[in-house]
């Protein structure tokens, strides 16, 4: 019997960890770039106060509070991947567990931030232990944050450990003495032995269970900071469930991606992270995305349909008024992530109709998108009302004959397929997020109807926060192999046993 | 104990501000830029605004035209959602039905904003800031429970600030009292918007007491809250039009 992990294997995952070459000082330096600006106005916003955002009355949340939602829905790929795939002992999770756990802490991380960026008084953050009122939603979702994070690096570090005893054990004889003493202190004498195997099994699992349920918490708790209001918009059973899709579905998106990434920036994973996985991963996909747009459909026909003299200005503001171009825009984003993943699946045969060159698809991608522009910029010239219907009628025949006359290439093209749905979703997403806030918080009950904007400070924070959250990715990822060492031996060896 | 209400009668009402300018110069808001003020960062805890809100405010057709106005002060709701949804109990009900801010423990997260409905809890976005001479004439008073400030003393930024139908006054009048060694009467306490209101449109007083003029006026037929369905149980009472 052949040896399960090969020199070529220690080559491949290893020694890229030991290597501060030219691509990562670059990396580095590039996401530096762009997250100091954001830091910069941070420090302005400290001194001078949160009058540097666009934040008015009533609309009193904004952009930090959507980052907060979507970063706190993206952490949710981790739960999903490894907790339930693992319980579901599915095969092909084992290479990108390690991943999708990390997504999880760092999500959450970058999520606090948010909450602190937010607050008027960040000074006074101990507040929230020393006067925290249990009742209060706030508290909940600050409870429920810490726990799923405390959980989640647990979950982690559990999953590390006889991966830092592999690094223990393998660190080349040049490397610096720092890191040898990091990695035989974090492995806790992992020896590998059976005793050590069972329990950490054992642990796992019972973690993976506990995960579950926290992580549904937070979502749902999270959602809950709107519907135990009483504002128009959010006063709905169903924000808990549509939020918990919601994260699940934009948590997968930002699983393709970083695994993506990570293949590009160390082309050995390649060999370990196989089109199986985007395949697999893809059909989970496909789900979510149906399940998203039943949720959306049932929160939208329901208020429209019912037009209660609160709720129906809200969603008005959606359908028809200066939210249209977000709220359209997410469902034509969710329509083509839904039709690329499905393509995916349909057989591929030549085609020799011109409908399905990808020349006609480029093409007719461009004019949806100048229609849709058109459509979105509201001027005032295309007011009457048959331009607005031919337009509309020309957006949806150009987006129809894009996503047709592009099938072919994007069954030609698995991968940066996968990944432009994927992107598709998370933008998608966040408008969700700004979706559900600011068209409630910009019609207030008695209060004028009012607009937000973010500003400079605002946008540049939002940029700041996805370069930390890259930045500890590409940090965390120098020092821990990116993907599950000994959970790819365990594949293996459960191959070997079945296969022979 | 007192339940402090307020009667506004909208009948009375002339819509001159003056309880707006009374409450400025009483509680010490800060005033901002006519640009800051159009973005909607205007601190006004006693504002007067048309009604209906969200379409033209003349009503019929010239020379018979009609505006309607109301004043929104807090409305010390009994179901207070701010209070709810306030992480730190910055903000409280008192024994006397009073919805009262803690200014030194309020962490700025703007949750008591969001969900108040009538929209009567604002936020210093900016430290503070009066133009010209108008800060040699701020309010003395300052009001410390337990040490943290509560009454008309400035602000500092990055908290919520609300109407307390000035209970500072009702300290006061209690500390005058005491100190003349004689038992304090309700009437001794009123807001500062309620003082100067010129059409005297404004009543104040125990809610409890079956024979204060608050309670006589709230069996009134006119007698309304503002968004009666919010489902606060908002205590300051309007007098309807008409």
């Amino acid at each position: 019997m052949q040896p399960i992990l090969t020199a070529q294997d220690r080559e491949n995952l290893v020694s890229p960890l030991f290597k501060f070459d030219r691509q990562f000082w670059m990396t580095i330096a590039v996401l530096s770039v762009i997250t100091l600006p954001g830091l910069a106005l941070y420090v302005r916003q400290l001194f001078l106060g949160l009058g540097v955002t666009d934040l008015n009355r009533p609309v009193f949340w904004g952009a930090y509070l959507v980052n907060f939602i979507f970063l706190i829905g993206i952490s949710m790929a981790g739960t999903v991947i490894s907790a339930v795939l693992h319980l579901l002992h599915i095969e092909w999770r084992r290479p990108i567990t390690r991943i999708a756990e990390s997504l999880t802490v760092f999500g959450l991380m970058t999520a606090g931030l948010q909450i602190i960026m937010d607050m008027g008084r960040p000074d006074r953050l101990l507040n929230t232990l020393i006067y925290g009122r249990l009742q209060a939603p706030l508290m909940w979702d600050i409870a429920s944050l810490t726990l799923y994070l405390l959980t989640a690096s647990f979950a982690l570090y559990l999953q590390l450990l006889p991966d830092i005893a592999f690094m223990r054990d393998s660190t080349p004889d040049n490397a610096p003495t720092w890191r040898k003493k990091l990695y035989s202190t974090l492995s806790l004498g992992w020896r590998g032995n059976k005793e050590q195997w069972a329990r950490l099994e054992k642990a796992i699992t019972a973690v993976s269970v506990i995960l579950i349920p926290i992580g549904v918490s937070l979502h749902t708790v999270t959602s809950w900071l709107f519907s135990t209001t009483v504002q128009p918009g959010w006063k709905s059973t169903i924000l808990g469930p549509y939020f918990v899709v919601g994260a699940i579905y934009s948590g997968i998106g930002l699983l393709f991606i970083a695994v993506t990434f990570a293949t590009q920036y160390n082309h050995h994973l390649k060999g370990y992270i196989t089109d199986t996985f985007y395949k697999n991963l893809g059909w989970i996909f496909i789900v979510m995305s149906f399940v998203w747009f039943y949720f959306t459909l049932n929160e939208t026909l329901v208020v429209t349909t019912e037009q209660e003299t609160l709720e129906f200005p809200v969603m008005a503001a959606k359908l028809f008024g200066e939210f249209a171009p977000a709220f359209w825009g997410m469902n034509v984003l969710m329509v083509a992530t839904t039709w690329i993943l499905i393509a995916l699946k349909l057989p591929n045969k030549a085609r020799s109709n011109p409908l399905f060159k990808t020349t006609t698809g480029l093409v007719m991608t461009a004019l949806a998108v100048v229609t849709f522009i058109a459509l979105a910029l509201n001027i005032p010239a295309l007011h009457a009302s048959l331009v607005k219907t031919v337009l509309l009628g020309a957006f949806i025949v150009f987006f129809i004959l894009a996503l047709l006359g592009l099938t072919g290439w994007f069954q030609a093209h698995l991968i940066p397929s996968t990944v432009i749905a994927s992107a598709f979703v998370l933008f998608g997403m966040w408008l969700e997020r700004w979706n559900i806030l600011m068209p409630t918080l910009t019609h207030a009950r008695i209060i004028p109807y009012t607009t937000y904007f973010p500003t400079v400070t605002e946008v540049a924070l939002t940029i700041s926060t996805f370069g930390i959250l890259t930045l500890i990715f590409v940090v965390f990822y120098k020092f821990f192999p990116s993907i599950s060492i000994w959970e790819v031996e365990a594949g293996r060896a459960l191959e070997q046993k079945n296969g022979g | 104990m007192a339940n402090w209400c307020m009667v506004i009668d909208l009948e009375k009402c002339v819509a001159c501000q003056a309880c707006s300018v009374a409450c400025r110069m009483e509680n010490n808001t800060p005033v901002v830029s006519p640009e800051e003020a159009k973005n909607g960062r205007a601190i006004r805890w006693n504002d007067v605004f048309p009604l209906p809100v969200h379409i033209a405010p003349e009503q019929g057709e010239y020379p018979n035209v009609k505006t309607h106005y109301a004043t929104r002060p807090c409305m010390h709701c009994e179901n207070a959602p701010c209070v709810k949804t306030c992480p730190v109990q910055a903000t409280y009900i008192d024994e006397e039905g009073i919805v009262r801010q803690n200014y030194d423990r309020c962490i700025g997260c703007r949750f008591c904003t969001v969900s108040c409905p009538y929209g009567v809890r604002y936020f210093n976005w900016y430290a503070p800031q009066w133009e010209g001479t108008l800060e040699n004439h701020l309010n003395p008073d300052e009001l410390s429970v337990n040490g943290s400030l509560e009454g008309p003393a400035v602000r500092p930024v990055g908290v919520v600030e609300k109407c307390t139908y000035c209970v500072h006054r009702l300290v006061k009048a209690r500390e005058r009292a005491a100190a003349e060694g004689r038992e304090f009467r309700a009437d001794e306490y009123v807001p500062a918007c309620v003082q100067t209101c010129t059409g005297k449109a404004r009543y104040f007083g125990d809610l409890d007491d079956p024979d204060s003029t608050v309670s006589q006026l709230s069996k009134s037929l006119r007698a309304t809250h503002l968004l009666e369905d919010s489902g606060a149980h908002p205590k300051t009472l309007y007098l309807a039009e008409g």
